[in-house]
Parts: C-alpha cells; structure tokens; sequence
C-alpha cells in the first residue's frame, strides 16, 4: 500500500510540472465551454419546450464538463504505458515486486487528478461569476453534493478501468493508436461527452445507461446539475459499483494472461 | 509541381507500408467526425431548427467545413508539424536546399488518413445534397466548390500563422488549436448560430465565416447577390498576413543546432 501511495506522489507532482500546457489547455476548455453553450442556447430559443433538461440544468453539465475534462474524456492516454508495451520496456516492469495492473491503475489516476486540478479551479471560478445566463448557479444541497462527489470518484475508476482493457490490447497488436482513437471516440460519445445523454433519442439512452459509458461522466454531471434524482440516482450509482467491479476484475484476469504470454524481443 | 507529385508518391508509398495501421487511423479519423455528425443529428431529432437553420442547411455547413479542414491539414500537415522540425534542427536542412523553404515544409508531411474525414464529408454531400432544395444551377455548384477550396486554404494559413509561431516559442502554442480544431468542431453549425461577437470575429480577424456563413446564405437562396457566392475569393486575402508573419518568423529565426 505505502508503495502505491509513493507512486501516487510521484506521478502527482509530476503532471503538475506542467503547466503551460494546462494554461494553454484552459484557453481551450473556455473556448469549447462557451461555444457549446452558445450553441446550445441557440437550439434553446428556436424550440425551449424540446429540451430535456431545464436551460440551468444544461449550463452547469457544460461548465462542469469543461472544468473536469482531463477526470472524465477517455481521450487522455498516458504515453509511458503505450511506449513501455510498443518498445517493450515492459520487462523491467514485469521484474519488480508489484501487481502492473494496479501500478498503471495508480499512475493513471495521479496524472488525471494533477491535470484536473490545474484546470477545473479556474474554470469553475469565471463560471460561477460570469453575467446570468451563462452563470453556473449550484442548485443542489450539500447531501446531493457528497452523492457527486462518491459518483465522480466511481465514474473516474470506470474511466480508468475501460482504459486498461485498451492499454491490454496494445500486448496483441504493434500499433495501437487507431484502437485508442476509436475506444476514445466512441466512449466519449456514448457517455454525453459531445450532448449530454438526454439528448439522445429514447431507445439509445436506455441502453446506454445501463452500459458501462453510461457510469462514466454521465453520472456525476447529471448529478452536479439536479438533473438525477430519487430512484434513478441510486440505480445509476449501483450501475457505477457493478461496471466498476467488472471492468477490473476483467482486467486483472485479461492482464495477467497477457503477461504470461508475453515475448519480449531483444535486450 | 514534378517534384511535388514525386514527393507526393514517396508519402503515398511509405503510409502504405503499414497497411492495418493506416487503416485503423483512418477509420479513426472517419469515427472522429461520425460523432460529430450524430450529435447533431440527435439535436435534430429533437429540434426542427437552429438560430434558423434546418437540418439539411447546417449539414451542408458541416460537410463543407470537415471537407476544407481535411483537405487542408492533408497538404498542411507539413505545418502543423512544423515545431517539431524546428525542435530537432530538421529545419536548418531545408534552409540549405536549392527549393524554396514553403516548398520544402508543404511537401515534408502529407497526412492520408484525413481521408477518412473526406469520406466522411462525401457521405453528407450524397445525403444532402438531393435532399436540401437547393436548385443546383451553375453558380451554387461554384459556391459549393469555392467554399471547399477556399475554406481548406484558410486552414493551410491557420496551419502557417501556426508554424510561424514556432520560431519564436514552442511553449503554449495550444491556443491556436482552439482556432483550428475549435473551427472544425463548431463549425458544424452556421456561425451566425453562436452570435454576433463570434460572427464578427470570424468575418473580420479569421475570415472563416466568409467560406461558411455567408456563402451558405447565397447557397440556400437567402441572399440574391452574387457577391455572397465570391466572399470565400475575398477570404484568400487573409493568406497574405499569413505569409507575411511567416516571412517575419524566417527572417528571425536562429537555429536551435541539431
């Protein structure tokens, strides 16, 4: 445990060096947070009786969207796991005395939460004080609150351990970046990362909240912004445990059948 | 131009060697902008117009702008790659060639992936362009055209500005994505949708609404003068900044040694 923890630290610190880029990446969180939300106003004035979720509702799951990009996207891929299996660097991992499986889970975690922090504070703040329609307005008590916050922290091990199968299947193939831009692409879309799931037509939205991208930041936002509540609440959580539980535990056993199995070339 | 088609076959040649690979990257690129479609499809499902427009107007938009981005970072990518060939002194090489440097960086990269967004953009375009109501005479088809050619020439300078930057710092050049990609991302919808101050923006500083909004109008046949089918020809007036920065980023270059 103390060695997770050291690692944790590591990796913390680390992705915090960088900086710039996060200031950059802000320019571009702000940019996307408000062109979103202008564009979705203007598909509000044209038709205000279609929308599924109240116009606050919408503005706070964009705003908290923007500012918690780097938790939630699957699209943030660590170039250290990639490069260790393509060029085979793997096999002084394999050596040391710790499970690879929770070593990677480990840093992933660290990394996104370095970047997430660097971003989300910012944002958050001009969100909260900007003029009134685009004004994030909390509505949600402090119950509901710690209910997002044990969402937010399931839905990033959801996120995490969906991103592990993908790492997994780098041991079978020599390159792996469309797989990573088509898992990216696709669980993005499906779990409202380009409209929000109510978006969705009907039939789709059902399925997909009961699949795992319906755990990932689905969850937390529509939580965050009063839109999830009562019975639904609870099962969305519950959904969260279970794809939680299962996309480890089949990491673990995929993970640990590749290592057997892998060869590495030269030295 | 020889030399450009020969380069262009060696870059052909080499993607092609790494068949499964290209493939998949290309499927990517395709998926990247099938999201994209969806999510406004889904919004359609839903609401019947935008700031105005219908489904088939704000597709037409969409397929141009994926089309012109596509195009552009396809023969760009020389550019947009550019920080890299400056960071490993890759560059000091092409100073020294009897070619000039544009040449050289245009012809270092050709991305053939981004045909997976270009089919993309062909798919609409068969969808949409029967089904819009537009009768196409001579002068849309033109517009249609001018819009795709100029608009994926705007790109290339937002690729150069890009590059140029590149000579004087390589920290925090993300901001100029947030012109290119953000451009492509939202320009899925007519500009006009996101408001004036956008709009203005986009018609005077970066003039990408002049290959998108104003020649859509001219397009849909709500605006009569043809000076609306030529704004995306007046647009080209901005590669000359483009190229002017360039120079001036050249000129003050000092090699980083290799």
């Amino acid at each position: 445990m103390n060695s997770y923890r050291a690692l944790f630290r590591i990796r913390f610190t680390n992705s915090l060096q960088y900086r710039a880029a996060a200031i950059a990446g802000l320019s571009t969180q702000f940019a996307w947070g408000f062109m979103y939300i202008l564009a979705f106003s203007a598909f509000y004035a044209d038709n205000p009786e279609n929308f599924p979720m109240s116009w606050e509702q919408t503005i706070a799951y964009m705003w908290l969207q923007q500012a918690f990009v780097a938790l939630f996207f699957i699209w943030f891929w660590e170039n250290h796991i990639v490069e260790s299996i393509e060029s085979g660097s793997i096999a002084y991992e394999m050596v040391r005395p710790i499970n690879l499986y929770n070593k990677w889970a480990v840093s992933i975690a660290a990394s996104r939460l370095a970047r997430c922090v660097l971003r989300a504070v910012p944002i958050l703040i001009v969100a909260l004080i900007l003029p009134a329609p685009y004004r994030l307005v909390p509505v949600i008590d402090f119950g509901v609150f710690a209910l997002f916050l044990i969402s937010a922290a399931l839905s990033l091990g959801v996120v995490i351990a969906f991103s592990m199968l993908v790492y997994i299947s780098a041991f079978y193939t020599i390159n792996s970046l469309g797989i990573r831009i088509v898992a990216s692409v696709a669980s993005d879309f499906l779990a409202g990362g380009y409209i929000p799931v109510p978006f969705f037509p009907d039939a789709l939205r059902a399925i997909v909240e009961l699949s795992p991208f319906g755990a990932m930041q689905n969850m937390p936002l529509l939580i965050f912004s009063g839109y999830l509540h009562g019975a639904d609440l609870t099962r969305g959580l519950a959904l969260q445990v279970f794809w939680l539980a299962a996309l480890v535990l089949a990491g673990h056993v995929l993970m640990a059948r590749s290592l057997r199995r892998v060869v590495t070339q030269g030295g | 131009m020889r030399l450009y088609l020969k380069y262009i076959s060696m870059h052909l040649k080499s993607q092609m060697q790494y068949k499964i690979s290209f493939f998949f990257t290309t499927l990517g690129q395709f998926l990247v902008a099938f999201a994209t479609f969806l999510s406004v499809s889904f919004l359609f499902a839903r609401f019947d117009s935008v700031g105005g427009f219908s489904y088939e107007e704000v597709l037409i938009c969409f397929a141009v702008i994926i089309m012109a981005f596509s195009l552009g970072e396809l023969y760009g990518r020389g550019f947009d790659r550019f920080p890299l060939l400056i960071g490993n002194g890759g560059f000091d090489r092409a100073l020294v060639r009897p070619r000039s440097v544009i040449f050289q960086v245009l012809a270092s990269q050709m991305e053939f992936s981004r045909l997976g967004r270009v089919a993309q953009a062909i798919l609409i375009f068969v969808y949409v362009i029967p089904r819009s109501g537009i009768d196409w005479t001579w002068d849309k088809i033109l517009t249609l055209v001018l819009m795709i050619v100029c608009g994926s020439l705007i790109f290339f300078g937002l690729f150069v500005i890009y590059a140029a930057f590149s000579f004087f710092t390589i920290e925090g050049l993300e901001f100029m994505n947030v012109l290119t990609d953000g451009a492509r991302e939202h320009g899925r919808l007519p500009f006009s949708v996101y408001g004036d101050g956008v709009l203005k923006f986009l018609t005077y500083i970066v003039p990408i609404a002049l290959i998108q909004y104003y020649p859509l109008l001219y397009l849909i046949g709500r605006e009569e003068s043809f000076i609306y089918a030529l704004m995306p020809v007046i647009s080209l007036i901005f590669l000359l900044p483009c190229y002017g920065f360039f120079r001036f980023g050249l000129r003050n270059y000092k090699s980083t040694g290799s």
